[in-house]
């Protein structure tokens, strides 16, 4: 079997690889404006694949409401940068509290969904807290769609051309490079949060065993909402940025970014931080390569696939551990 | 029965959902002509809503932990208790049977349909059943088999004209080989995986069906498609819709038929037992895969049999019928009717498609509604409106 994978393997990637390389040699630069994009895609892809696989590695939950989170991340971000700009406010202040208010409103999302939908469900079958997550997906997703607009709504990009950036833009444009710098800083802060805080260790302990952590005195309610809470933190960020990117917000783009996002943290190996990140980017930039030069109305089966060939071969992703069930 | 705390705790939570809720549901904005409005009555309303909703939630988690000390034995619900009775039973079928049968020359062309629909959703939701109720494998791209089968009449039917009845049996066929091949690979693993997998294949059926011009024209769809004939003879419009209506009927009999005799089959214990505990059937010598591959290849082959029928009722389809909207509609009905539990669903079928069907005025919040109680019934009442009664065996003693 071990063998099979490995000759499989071969004769995948090696006609790819030759293929790949002939092209790059043909086309330097529409490679690199193809792998940057691909980096961007990867970085908000990471910034929400982060809370799934933090609420996955202490409930093991699929929170299937994350996408929505980080969808009301960018719709607040929207509403309050348009009120903020009808009354004439000065544009730093106007993206400064468009960001703030989107991160906090995001967190509060985050942290009723869980109230709400999760934790009167710990210690119920698996299969029904699924459900009430995909419910609340669909409540959240009506709710914005009947409050505000099903229509997709034009979002001014808060992030300025700079001046000092003109000579790169014709690579890469001034807010894809905002995007990564951006990710880049949450990924280190969240690093350090994980690794140095009382709460980030109260976090590993948790889930790493429930019981044991609550023995020792940490209040396992209270991590879980934390951790819901800085999931949707990064969600909401991811949100903003890419609503900055794209331009454009509707009440539906959780639901295809969301998924995108699972796959990620599936194919870095669920449960696993450094997985989430580098699945994210490993996706981002395959879906990238492969829209630029296959076809791009395949986009998203290309993903799907992916997500398909690791659960078949590599179920525990490239940095997970083999899970054992015990009884 | 409610104190001052709990209603202090509500006035919190109220106004915790008012500041929550502000951004979205108070404020719009229309970025295109830059106007912003403030509808200061929607935080009114939110909070006044939120209060009681808050108070009446609290109050029946407030039971449900009470129940759970208590631990009484709980008490079969009363539509089975109904329909144990043998004075009521014979009855009450005899009066459903007629109703079914006089339905569609009692009522116009427009509530026959609307009935049709509805039992396509009735068998749609039994055949989920098997899959998320019995087995407890949760499938969210159920509407790529339903998909497959419509696009299967109406495909085999346009280049070769095969018939509403030949094209029956194939598009089941055609769905067992579709369960089989996509069960195959995925059933192996972590039952949580399976959701996503099964949404992911549920979307990528839709994105080919758009993309591939030559195989169904792409979004415009195929049109034309005929109504089922009997014995050659062909109906006109009216007639034919009482003809598929009578076909429905039919079909949903035979649905509960099997799936009535399934569940009480070994598979269907074995099934059962496989979603109470993993673990302990695998001890029992149940072979798990092919025990769940069984019951996603026969839940994909009912969706392919509603998909021929709804394909020959509408006469059109295009890929816009089967987007992931549909699949959760139809886990909704599984969810809310009451997971394994076959009158459940039928029931939850009937409410859940037409009930909006008639309020049209409400019929915008379908899905805000559809999610809202997806949550409350697994919160407060996993085992849906309508438990499932487990088939229990009596031993008495005979008299001598």
């Amino acid at each position: 079997m071990r063998l099979f994978k490995i000759i499989l393997g071969i004769a995948v990637v090696g006609p790819l690889g030759f293929l790949g390389i002939k092209e790059i040699i043909a086309d330097p630069v529409y490679f690199l404006e193809l792998f940057l994009g691909g980096l961007t895609r990867g970085s908000i892809y990471a910034l929400i694949a982060l809370g799934y696989t933090m609420v996955y590695g202490i409930i093991q939950l699929i929170n299937f409401a994350h996408g929505e989170i980080y969808m009301i991340g960018a719709m607040t971000a929207l509403i309050v940068a348009s009120v903020l700009g009808l009354w004439g406010w000065n544009s730093a202040v106007i993206v400064i509290l468009a960001f703030v208010f989107a991160i906090v409103y995001s967190c509060a999302y985050g942290f009723t969904v869980e109230k709400i939908a999760y934790m009167p469900l710990r210690t119920a079958p698996r299969l029904s807290a699924l459900i009430s997550a995909i419910g609340m997906s669909l409540f959240l997703q009506n709710y914005v769609m009947l409050a505000q607009t099903p229509e997709f709504m034009p979002f001014e990009s808060l992030i300025p051309d700079f001046a000092f950036w003109e000579p790169f833009a014709h690579i890469i444009t001034a807010v894809e490079m905002s995007i990564i710098v951006t990710t880049v800083i949450v990924m280190i802060l969240l690093g350090m949060l994980i690794k140095f805080t009382k709460i980030g260790k109260a976090m590993r302990a948790t889930a790493q065993d429930k019981v044991m952590a609550s023995l020792v005195g940490i209040n396992v309610n209270r991590v879980i909402s934390t951790t819901f809470v800085v999931g949707s933190a990064t969600a909401a960020i991811g949100g903003v940025l890419i609503a900055c990117h794209v331009g454009q917000v509707n009440f539906f783009i959780g639901f295809l970014a969301g998924l995108k996002a699972f796959i990620a943290a599936v194919l870095g190996g669920i449960g696993s931080i450094p997985g989430a990140v580098l699945g994210s980017l490993v996706l981002g930039i395959s879906e990238s390569m492969f829209t630029g030069y296959f076809w791009s109305e395949y986009e998203d089966v290309f993903a799907f696939t992916i997500l398909v060939i690791i659960l078949i071969f590599r179920p525990s992703g490239i940095l997970g551990k083999d899970e054992i069930s015990k009884v | 029965m409610v104190t001052k705390k709990e209603i202090k705790l509500s006035f919190v939570i109220a106004l915790w959902f008012m500041a929550l809720t502000f951004p979205i549901m108070v404020v719009k904005v229309n970025t295109i002509k830059h106007i912003v409005i403030f509808r200061w009555d929607n935080l009114l309303w939110t909070g006044i809503v939120c209060f009681f909703a808050s108070l009446i939630w609290n109050y029946f988690l407030r039971i449900k932990e009470e129940k759970k000390k208590s631990d009484t034995k709980e008490d079969i619900p009363i539509v089975h208790r109904l329909l144990q009775n043998e004075k009521f039973r014979i009855p009450f079928l005899a009066a459903i049977g007629l109703f079914a049968i006089a339905y569609p020359f009692v009522f116009s062309m427009y509530h026959t349909s609307i009935l049709i629909s509805a039992l396509i959703y009735v068998m749609l939701g039994l055949g989920l059943n098997i899959v998320v109720g019995l087995a407890g494998l949760l499938d969210l791209g159920y509407v790529a088999f339903y998909a497959v089968g419509a696009y299967a009449y109406a495909l085999l039917n346009l280049h070769f004209g095969i018939s509403f009845w030949v094209v029956l049996p194939i598009s089941a066929l055609l769905g067992t080989i579709f369960g089989t091949l996509l069960g195959y690979p995925v059933l192996r693993l972590r039952g949580d995986y399976l959701a996503i997998v099964t949404l992911g294949f549920g979307e990528i059926i839709r994105i080919i069906l758009e993309n591939w011009d030559e195989l169904g024209n792409g979004p415009r769809g195929i049109g034309n498609i005929p109504a089922p004939s009997f014995f050659g003879h062909q109906f006109n419009q009216h007639n034919s819709v009482i003809y598929i209506y009578f076909i429905v009927i039919g079909l949903v009999l035979l649905t509960i038929f099997f799936v009535n005799r399934l569940e009480n089959s070994r598979i269907g214990r074995a099934w059962i037992a496989l979603r109470d505990d993993e673990i302990a059937c695998e001890a029992m010598g149940i072979d798990k895969f092919k025990t769940k591959l069984t019951a996603f290849a026969l839940g994909a082959t009912w969706a392919a049999l509603g998909g021929v029928v709804f394909a020959a009722k509408t006469s059109f389809i295009n890929p816009m019928s089967f987007t992931i909207w549909e699949s959760i509609t139809i886990l909704c009905v599984v969810v809310i009717g009451g997971m394994g539990s076959a009158i459940g669903v039928i029931a939850g079928a009937l409410v859940l498609i037409l009930l909006p069907e008639y309020l049209r005025a409400v019929a915008e919040y379908r899905m805000l509604v559809f999610g809202a109680l997806q949550v409350i019934v697994m919160v407060f009442k996993p085992e849906g409106l309508i438990r499932s009664v487990r088939k229990t065996y009596k031993f008495e003693r005979t008299k001598e």
